[in-house]
């Protein structure tokens, strides 16, 4: 039976807690009387017959739904459409769930006598998937049948041919999402919900969509107004999303969401890596002696070999739940089992909050975390992850722990290089950013011939990001970086520390001296249920 | 006299030459420059000639590649030695024909250091120098001076780095009341970016902006000249510190991006698109002219990398012996040319150079680029100074001869 959540109230006896930090770890010694540790749960049972339980979903769906059979009919045009490379976190060991349910909807439809199937991954403006990584996700089968036929290809948002405006919600946002998609019989998304901010109609109003529809829910406005995004029924982005669904719906277009989650088997339960999911006072001298020698041999080897290392890692994930159906009924039950998960009651605020920030986040998969990825993981995501209050208080402290290399990725992230050098050397403050210069790096033909031919993320793409951790930057009084690049962290606009002991003296400028602090031990991940 | 001199020492120009490349300006530490205090002093060419006793000689970056073993041989034929150097000076003019005369400091000059046909007494003078453009005087290794392609490499005229030297009155620009002496040592580098600005100025507004490549005197320089002649252009300056940057911005640079950043700043400047995937080799549209103050391979590689088709390199910064990909120069048809000394300025109301640097320098306040000065006596610091002046946050390191006691003597 695994263990839920909780809070650890530290004391002398407390050991060092671990700290992620990049591509390496800080072991940290928090003080006694005034500091508590979050930790998520451990994962929860998986599903005994994946197989079986995609089988029942299909069969058995959720909602106002038919059996997907029974909405399949030859001469149909049937679109699937699944999550892109930022899902799930770390990238799970093969199979891949997305491939499991693919095989299962192309099973599907081949027995319905359906030809006309296209697989689309809705990357919205994301990076291209490359052959590798879509084999790795849908399988040699899939990717083999479909991807020679020009079948299986990552959406394009910025191909106007291929675009289909849907019309616009009551609030005047407009819906614009990919043609093939929108004139389907049938859109079959296939999602894995890693956080309680994937799915529902975001997977389609989102991932299958064009920047004039995106630009009405991923802006300042909307972040700050998310109180938080993690939590959909207090978000502005997902409510944004739920009337575009809306507008889908009602133009007819139809979709078929199957949802999947998973649990936070990140680092596995047995091996060396497995110390990392452990809680440190119990760690036995065989973790002890497997983290030593993790810690050292990566403090001696490059940091180019220690990305390798880790981006080569694949998640022992499990799934947990499969549901398929009707859009809102389907993620009704999907946010309950990841909220199973990742909810850990918390009781109060905190003065200062803590976070070690590890080497990946959603959109440095086989690529570098970058300082705006290092800025959006931590106030963005991280920070986030609260449903009721945010963990710190308004006007604390948010201490993150990250090497904050200035160092991009050129192919990947070629507009966050300008965004950083240009824009952030001008100013931090998300709204400024969002009027001055949004539009200009959205419709940048460079940019978008990058996106549209190679693999970088859209041009408007780190505006979004900074956008993630709005609401963070209009809480919180001061952000720290431990252990980071000088310059790279005051040009993110924030404040530079070369250890924890040292953040906490310049935290105490802001809070004091007797502030109370709490740690989130997070990855794996953990959502703080504030009271 | 009391003088820096630079002897024809071989073996001494060879351990400068590595000296210099380990640390910019330890050169001056083991190569050919000695400071006499017995140095004789120039004797009066012929007439028209006047004695000069410096106040302020900067250090230019062309003496600290001289120093440093690293200037061109194509330099050779056209300096004379032993020289003594320094030309960037202003300095009391003394009114008699003897040297020991004591300047009373109510009539101080800056010098004019190009070695003409008037100076040199060739008659009639070259087509250039008749139209006043003596930087481009075809005499400059004859007549009746030593060869010398301006005083501070001339053995006949000695240099600003001593207590005396000799000018010829054309070469003498009156300083006006109130102007500080750091404001007139500044006004010969000034020259220099205003001759820059009034070579490319046509060019250089055609598209409304232009680059500026490295943060130096000369670079500030330009960025002054630029912003003060050609006010609607657009200057993005190259900075690689941070004290280089501020004072690009004050100087009047619409932005200043450091080396690495310039491509990316060009392309989103002129929304152009790139070659590369990602990291930019080249963009495919650029500015209408660069400002070249470096003069390197690398910096002539990347003004030609942020060029438009048919743009124009202005190599301002003395240039040496490069190698170079010349292929992307040749498909964007870019012209290169060279910006050196000054002359009169067609493209600036026909004035002169000088003229003209006399109310830059004034109108831009850039004294404030004379970071500190040294005495004769500690010339290896000073030019350990001036060699990295960028990394200490400096900018022009200069001489200061008022208190030598060898200048009443």
């Amino acid at each position: 039976m695994p263990r839920p959540g909780f809070v650890l109230d530290v004391d002398r006896s407390t050991p060092p807690i671990l700290f992620h930090h990049g591509e390496q770890f800080r072991l940290e010694k928090l003080p006694p009387g005034r500091s508590r540790v979050i930790y998520p749960a451990e994962p929860i049972e998986p599903l005994d017959d994946i197989e079986g339980a995609i089988h029942h979903a299909l069969h058995h769906p959720t909602g106002d739904s038919e059996p997907l059979p029974a909405l399949l009919r030859p001469g149909m045009k049937l679109t699937i459409a699944f999550d892109d490379i930022s899902l799930p976190l770390p990238p799970m060991r093969r199979p891949d769930v997305r491939q499991r349910v693919i095989e299962q909807v192309l099973d599907a439809a081949a027995a319905a006598g359906v030809d006309d199937v296209h697989i689309i991954a809705a990357l919205a403006l994301h990076r291209r998937m490359t052959e590798a990584e879509l084999r790795h996700a849908l399988g040699d089968r899939v990717y083999d049948s479909f991807a020679p036929h020009g079948l299986l290809y990552n959406h394009d948002a910025e191909d106007p041919d291929n675009l289909t405006f849907i019309g616009a919600t009551d609030k005047d946002e407009e819906v614009e999402i990919n043609k093939r998609a929108a004139e389907s019989d049938l859109i079959v998304y296939v999602n894995i919900n890693l956080v309680a901010m994937d799915g529902g109609w975001k997977s389609t109003a989102t991932g299958l969509a064009s920047y004039r529809s995106l630009r009405h829910h991923h802006n300042v406005h909307t972040m700050v107004n998310s109180r938080s995004f993690m939590d959909r029924h207090r978000s502005e982005l997902h409510s944004s999303n739920w009337r575009m669904g809306k507008v889908l719906r009602d133009a007819g277009v139809k979709v078929f969401q199957i949802e999947t989650t998973l649990n936070n088997d990140v680092f596995g339960t047995s091996g060396p890596m497995s110390v990392l999911q452990r809680r440190e006072w119990e760690w036995s001298a065989r973790d002890r002696l497997a983290f030593v020698a993790i810690k050292k041999s990566l403090d001696k080897v490059s940091s180019r070999t220690r990305r390798q290392i880790f981006q080569g890692w694949k998640a022992p994930h499990n799934v947990t739940s499969v549901q398929a159906g009707e859009v809102e009924a389907v993620h009704e039950l999907t946010t309950s089992h990841v909220y199973e998960q990742h909810l850990v009651p918390v009781e109060g605020q905190t003065d200062i909050l803590t976070m070690g920030l590890p080497y990946i986040c959603p959109y440095n998969v086989n690529s570098i975390m970058n300082p705006i990825l290092v800025m959006s993981l931590g106030l963005g995501y991280f920070f986030n992850l609260y449903r009721g209050r945010p963990l710190v208080r308004e006007g604390g402290v948010v201490i993150l722990s990250h090497p904050t290399p200035w160092e991009f990725h050129p192919v990947h992230h070629p507009s966050y290089i300008d965004f950083f050098e240009q824009v952030l050397a001008d100013t931090t403050d998300p709204y400024e950013i969002e009027k001055r210069y949004e539009r200009g790096f959205a419709e940048d033909d460079w940019y978008r011939h990058l996106y549209r031919t190679s693999y970088a993320y859209h041009g408007v793409h780190p505006f979004y990001m900074w956008y993630w951790g709005s609401h963070a930057l209009a809480h919180v009084g001061r952000t720290i970086i431990v252990g980071g690049d000088t310059r790279a962290v005051r040009r993110l606009g924030f404040t530079p520390a070369s250890t924890l002991a040292d953040a906490m003296e310049l935290a105490s400028d802001v809070v004091g001296r007797d502030a109370t602090i709490t740690h989130v031990h997070n990855p794996p991940i953990l959502m703080a249920d504030v009271s | 006299m009391k003088a820096l001199v630079f002897q024809r020492k071989p073996t001494r120009y060879f351990s400068a030459m590595a000296a210099g490349r380990v640390a910019p300006g330890s050169g001056a530490k083991v190569g050919p420059l000695r400071l006499r205090t017995d140095h004789d002093p120039p004797e009066l060419p012929g007439p028209g000639w006047r004695y000069i006793k410096p106040r302020l000689s900067g250090i230019c970056g062309s003496d600290l590649s001289t120093l440093d073993g690293k200037s061109s041989r194509y330099f050779e034929p056209i300096v004379s030695f032993p020289f003594v150097p320094g030309h960037e000076v202003v300095a009391d003019l003394v009114d008699t024909d003897d040297p020991k005369a004591e300047a009373d400091g109510t009539n101080r000059v800056v010098l004019e250091p190009v070695l003409g046909c008037v100076t040199r007494g060739i008659e009639p003078v070259c087509r250039f120098c008749a139209q006043g453009d003596l930087g481009n005087c075809v005499n400059i290794a004859f007549g009746h001076l030593e060869p010398g392609l301006q005083s501070g490499f001339c053995c006949d005229t000695g240099g600003g780095w001593s207590t005396l030297m000799v000018a010829h009155e054309s070469q003498l620009h009156p300083v006006p009341d109130g102007m500080t002496d750091p404001a007139a040592v500044m006004v010969e580098p000034a020259a220099c970016a205003v001759h820059a600005a009034g070579t490319g100025g046509s060019a250089g507004t055609r598209d409304g902006s232009v680059v500026v490549l490295g943060a130096g005197t000369l670079g500030l320089l330009t960025v002054a000249s630029l912003t003060y002649f050609h006010p609607d252009l657009d200057v993005i300056a190259v900075a690689k510190h941070p004290e280089q940057r501020r004072l690009a911005r004050i100087l009047g640079a619409s932005s200043v991006v450091e080396p690495g950043e310039l491509r990316r700043a060009v392309r989103r400047l002129r929304g152009s698109m790139a070659l590369g995937a990602g990291t930019i080799d080249c963009v495919t549209d650029g500015v209408g002219a660069v400002y070249d103050c470096v003069g390197t391979a690398e910096s002539i590689g990347t003004a030609i990398s942020v060029l438009a088709p048919r743009g124009e390199l202005f190599l301002v910064g003395m240039a040496g012996d490069v190698d170079l990909d010349l292929t992307p120069m040749w498909q964007k048809e870019i012209s290169l040319r060279g910006v050196y000394a000054y002359g009169n300025e067609a493209h600036l109301g026909d004035r002169r150079s000088f003229d003209l640097a006399f109310e830059l320098v004034q109108a831009k306040d850039l004294a404030r680029l004379v970071s500190t000065t040294y005495p004769l006596s500690r010339y290896t610091e000073a030019i350990a100074h001036a060699g990295n002046a960028g990394v200490r946050g400096a900018v022009k390191i200069a001489f200061d001869l008022t208190g030598e006691k060898e200048r009443t003597r």
